[in-house]
């Protein structure tokens, strides 16, 4: 099976951290107030965050 | 699967709502509400993040405890135009135009010019009785007209987060709260230089 990790609209975050805060993994960060980051090592794709992301902005994307 | 502990911050949602309900026994207490506007400004203009927004935020977790937890939202996207800069850096402009204007209704109070007016307006329109959470104040007229401006502001903004939050995601006011917008730009001015620093 393919794998996939989310991936964050960066223009488009509010950065509002409701990603971050369901995040099993730990693996968002909003670090300067801008946008979520996410940690691709440490992100497995459950996709959470991307049912939580009230801007709807983060998507999963299959891991090359 | 780790199973996150939840922290102290988690139940900040209680303030928020104890500050609701307090507005409707003494409009006094919507003083305090100048701590959301000012904690998370101070967080982005020394910290440099918004992990008021991130942490703190009380209004967020009572959306995503009402909407999320008990079920009260139709968990669909918002619509295109609500998350475009156009209508977040517009409603932030227009949202502080009706807040400097409450200024300056409370203002003319101060200096004796208008007479206290115990109405709450929701959504900048509707005037709301509100005289029976008004027990006279040791201060000057305007405080009393401050605290009624105020509490019209955050319960406006609440009862539009309320709607959107039916409507759309749980959180969806955090996509388009002004408090969001402006400590995001906040960030954006105070990181600008960093790629140049490296």
């Amino acid at each position: 099976m393919e794998k996939k990790k989310a991936t964050v609209s960066i223009r488009e975050c509010v950065a509002c951290g409701c990603c971050m805060k369901v995040c099993p993994r730990g693996a968002i960060t909003i670090p300067k107030g801008i946008n979520a980051q996410i940690d691709r090592d440490l992100c497995v794709g459950c996709g959470k965050c991307v049912v939580e992301c009230p801007a709807s902005v983060i998507r999963l994307e299959a891991a090359e | 699967m780790m199973k996150q502990k939840k922290k102290w911050y988690d139940y900040l949602w209680v303030f928020s709502l104890t500050y609701l309900v307090l507005g409707f026994f003494n409009i006094l207490f919507a003083w305090l509400g100048l701590l959301c506007f000012f904690i998370p400004l101070a967080i982005a203009v020394v910290k440099g993040n918004k992990a008021y927004c991130n942490k703190y935020c009380g209004r967020g977790q009572l959306f995503a405890l009402v909407g999320g937890r008990f079920g009260l939202s139709r968990r669909k996207d918002v619509p295109g135009w609500m998350k475009s800069k156009y209508f977040r850096y517009g409603f932030l402009v227009f949202f502080f135009t009706m807040f400097f204007l409450m200024l300056w209704n409370t203002y003319l109070v101060f200096a004796d010019v208008k007479e206290l007016g115990t109405a709450v307006t929701l959504l900048w329109t509707f005037k709301l009785p509100w005289h029976w959470a008004y027990h006279g104040t040791f201060f000057s007229d305007g405080v009393a007209q401050f605290a009624f401006g105020f509490y019209s502001v955050m319960l406006t903004s609440t009862v539009l987060g309320f709607v959107t939050m039916i409507l759309f995601k749980p959180r969806s006011w955090c996509v388009y709260c002004p408090m969001g917008t402006m400590t995001q730009l906040i960030c954006k001015a105070r990181h600008i230089t960093d790629s140049r620093k490296q």
